[in-house]
């Protein structure tokens, strides 16, 4: 047994290799960008986790008595705008998936190492274009960015805020690339894709999305910069525009964008699923096609967000009608993790307890996407509470605990340390506590009609939002232990080895941390994944 | 030279233009090519979105389309059209010419490229200044003449996508020269050969999608109305 | 190392096709023909860019297929935005 007093010499990794900022900065190893994507999103977080602390606070009382009307607008738009395109969207590909896909298919890097720094640099570059958005003053349209509303009434920062989200969108689209060609054209011998994680396959199909969604994305916000510094017009209803044009542009995108957010932690799930019930996944051949099936499926929704906004009835009906489909493929993954674990030999580790709360708070939220699917009810709780819940369920208490989840299982991997498992179980459980608590009122809220975006509120409103505010500040507490244990491990943590849990996959059989170039030779794959029934069994945890 | 089209064997493993994480020259030059489809997929959902608009509101407002469409330049529109058809076939060449190895012609060729990429911004800037001094610029000073009144409230829409449309075009023209203008210092510098031009291919290939993109943007924007005030 | 290498020949082939294409689509935008003009229009530029992606950008003779699927993915994908964005502008004149 090892204490931290006593030195273990380490061997050659990726991160002892070379010291020094510019061999940092300079890099093109995929695992120490992911590292730098891990730094650049942590800090991200934060900031986002900020302005929502600001947002309950305000929320505590009935009045608009902390903030200005104006200043509570910026609060929930610079929340969304750095949450959704900082952390959100790059979190689990750009940290988790850059350091797992090449390895995970037996691969040296990606197939595109310059452009996953190129990536990297511009997800910086937009952060700091939003920085300034931030201390210049904030945008104030909601994360949506609707016209005109944004084109023509508001002097604050939108361009701003747009530009910088544009060069965020870029590095997406440049990460997605790389990791579509590096699936199809890297894998190793014998890694056909029936026997590929299926981690590699949800982050595959979040790459679909990311580049066939992404520029659509680019290109509204671009006419929405050209309308604001050149008077264009082509949103403002007075110059003939339709506003509503932006809206189907922006959607086109920022729908399939909420699968580019989960459908990586769905691949995580499964990952951790199968180790901590040791058993192969059920249904290998759905799960795989279930993720592509959403991504598909997740482009011929957007409108349902415009039920209310003048769509044609028409129209609408038939994007109600889509909206169903796409939670058929979510419930089959749900419906296979469960089957996977019957029978299974559980072990209740830190991963595997974010995974149950992903697997129930994801289905949760996605049952009351059904809710709003149906138009008869969309139309009574659009724009309120309800849909606040719902889209924080899935991103919050499925998107974050699934990364959470992926980073407690790889931490080993990456860091070559164990965290601590009993400061990791406490963690997950003051999360999972505070999040029912920050959430679950405001479906409540949200079905009693407490509209959305507004600063102050009925005063029958206010217990709920009480107890709303009480589980957002433990659901803080929660998100900061991770931070401070993961740091505290890379010092002190228990040295970990090659396979601490005794999974499968090839990220398991090279020693923790890697070396750069991840494999001595490289493996030819004889077996499909999940082979557990074949492994030895080992003690988890060590 | 034979009329089907030859095979070309390259080199083996020790290649120096070979990156490392790469198994092979193979590997690397599908993975290079097949990325640079992905990319302009990219670009096609990005000037898609603008297409969805054009599309939109011509469905929505035709007059004023055609009579937007009146006051294009025909001819600045056909010549330029030729233009681009015309680099496209130097860039073809120029590719041939990386493959079988005849860096001279590469050079040239590319030269030639570059020249009919700047011909084709000359001119478009010759046609914004002609729109610009008519006031044919969305904002306050925007002013048609000769229109009637059914068409004239929503021209200035045909204009702004106008504008967008061909700026953003000739953005990515621009970014294309500057990539040529690279891969020509490098051709000169003998970087490419029969065994190794994936940057050329690959500078190719974007090259003559902007040259798509025009291909729709000139019946687009130039040929809706018949008359043709030039 | 294998790939498909064009003859010089082929290429001015089609660079004279395009031309004449373009001549085309010129000439035939200055007779009426109602609707059929936007239809002719495209269908000639359809025509042209054909003959771009096929020869020039080498589809024809293209070694991954992978490709084309992107390709025909990613046109798709435009085609659903422009679809189902009409399915909103074309049935607003019914509400």
């Amino acid at each position: 047994m090892t204490t931290a007093a006593v030195q273990i010499p380490e061997t050659e990794n990726y991160l002892n290799k070379e010291y020094g900022i510019r061999s940092w900065l300079l890099t093109t190893d995929h695992k120490r960008i992911a590292l730098l994507y891990l730094i650049t999103i942590t800090f991200f977080f934060f900031i986002g986790g900020f302005f929502a602390l600001l947002i309950r606070l305000e929320l505590l009382t009935p009045a608009g008595d902390l903030l200005q009307a104006d200043t509570y607008n910026k609060m929930f738009t610079m929340h969304g705008q750095v949450m959704v395109f900082f952390f959100l969207i790059p979190a689990v590909p750009a940290v988790l998936g850059n350091f797992l896909l090449p390895i995970m298919i037996g691969a040296k890097d990606l197939a595109f190492p310059r452009i996953n720094l190129l990536s990297w640099y511009l997800l910086v570059a937009g952060g700091c274009l939003m920085l300034y958005t931030i201390l210049a003053g904030g945008a104030d349209t909601g994360w949506t960015f609707y016209t005109p509303l944004s084109t023509a009434f508001l002097n604050t920062h939108v361009v701003a805020a747009a530009l910088a989200i544009f060069i965020a969108g870029f590095s997406s689209i440049l990460t997605g690339l790389n990791f579509i060609v590096t699936t199809h054209r890297m894998r190793a011998p014998g890694m056909t894709w029936n026997r590929l994680p299926l981690f590699v396959w949800a982050n595959y199909a979040t790459a679909i999305i990311q580049v066939l969604g992404t520029p659509v994305l680019a290109i509204s916000l671009m006419l929405v910069a050209l309308d604001r510094l050149f008077h264009f017009g082509i949103f403002d209803p007075n110059r003939g525009g339709d506003p509503l044009l932006f809206q189907h542009l922006f959607w086109f995108y920022s729908h399939p964008a909420v699968y580019i957010m989960i459908l990586p932690g769905m691949g995580v799930i499964s990952e951790i699923v199968t180790c901590f019930s040791r058993k192969r996944v059920f249904g290998y051949k759905f799960m795989a096609l279930a993720v592509i099936a959403i991504a598909v499926l997740g482009f011929l929704v957007w409108a349902h967000h415009m039920f209310v906004a003048g769509i044609s009835v028409y129209a609408a009906l038939i994007f109600s009608f889509l909206s169903y489909f796409v939670a058929v493929p979510s419930a089959i993954k749900v419906f296979n993790w469960t089957a996977t674990m019957y029978k299974g030999s559980i072990s209740y580790t830190t991963p595997m307890l974010y995974a149950f709360g992903f697997i129930g708070l994801f289905t949760m939220g996605g049952l009351t996407g059904l809710f709003l699917a149906a138009l008869g009810i969309d139309v009574h709780v659009t724009d309120t509470y309800f849909v606040v819940a719902h889209f924080h369920y899935i991103m919050v208490g499925g998107m974050v605990m699934a990364y959470l989840g992926g980073m407690h299982f790889w931490w080993p991997k990456i860091s070559g340390r164990m965290y601590p498992e009993a400061w990791g179980k406490l963690a997950a459980l003051i999360i999972f506590v505070g999040f029912n608590l920050t959430f679950f009122p405001q479906f409540v809220l949200g079905y009693l009609g407490m509209p959305r975006r507004y600063w102050q509120y009925s005063p029958e409103f206010q217990v709920l939002n009480v107890l709303s505010t009480a589980g957002a500040t433990i659901l803080a507490v929660g998100y900061v232990l991770p931070m401070a244990y993961f740091l505290w491990s890379m010092r002190y943590g228990k040295v970990a080895d090659a396979n601490p849990w005794g999974a499968a996959g090839l990220e398991w059989t090279i020693q923790s941390p890697p070396t750069t170039f991840n494999f001595d030779e490289t493996p030819i794959v004889t077996t499909e994944a999940y082979n557990y029934d074949e492994l030895q069994e080992v003690p988890v945890g060590r | 030279m034979a009329d089907s089209p030859t095979v070309v064997n390259s080199s083996e493993v020790h290649n120096p233009a070979l990156r490392h994480h790469f198994a092979d020259m193979e590997q690397q030059r599908e993975s290079s090519e097949f990325g640079m489809w992905v990319f302009l997929i990219t670009e096609i959902m990005f000037f898609g979105g603008m297409f969805a608009a054009y599309m939109i509101y011509r469905y929505l407002y035709y007059p004023s389309w055609a009579a937007g469409s009146e006051k294009m330049d025909f001819w600045y529109g056909t010549i330029n059209t030729v233009v681009l058809i015309c680099s496209s076939l130097t860039m073809a060449l120029a590719v041939h010419s990386a493959q079988v190895g005849r860096r001279k012609l590469l050079v040239t060729l590319l030269i030639i490229t570059m020249l009919f990429g700047v011909t084709f911004l000359v001119i478009k800037g010759v046609e914004y200044h002609g729109h610009w001094v008519k006031n044919e610029f969305p904002g306050a000073g925007f002013h048609v003449e000769d229109v009637d009144a059914a068409a004239a409230v929503h021209i200035e829409l045909f204009f702004s996508l106008y504008w967008a449309m061909t700026g953003f075009h000739a953005l990515h023209m621009l970014i294309g020269i500057g990539i040529v203008a690279l891969i020509t210092y490098f051709s000169w510098r003998g970087k490419y050969g029969p065994d190794y031009h994936n940057p050329v291919e690959i500078t190719g290939l974007y090259w003559h999608f902007v040259d798509l993109i025009w291909i729709y943007l000139y019946p687009l924007l130039y040929l809706i109305s018949h008359t043709h005030k030039a | 190392m294998t790939e498909h290498v064009l003859p010089k020949k082929t290429y001015i082939i089609v660079w004279v096709a395009l031309m004449c294409l373009t001549v085309a689509t010129a000439a035939v935008s200055k007779v009426e023909l109602g609707p059929f003009n936007a239809v002719v229009a495209l269908a000639i530029a359809t025509m042209k860019g054909l003959l771009v992606v096929l020869f020039f950008m080498g589809v024809k003779y293209i070694s991954q297929k992978m490709t084309i699927v992107a390709i025909v993915a990613g046109l798709f994908w435009l085609g659903i935005l422009l679809s189902l964005s009409m399915a909103d502008y074309g049935t607003r004149a019914f509400r």
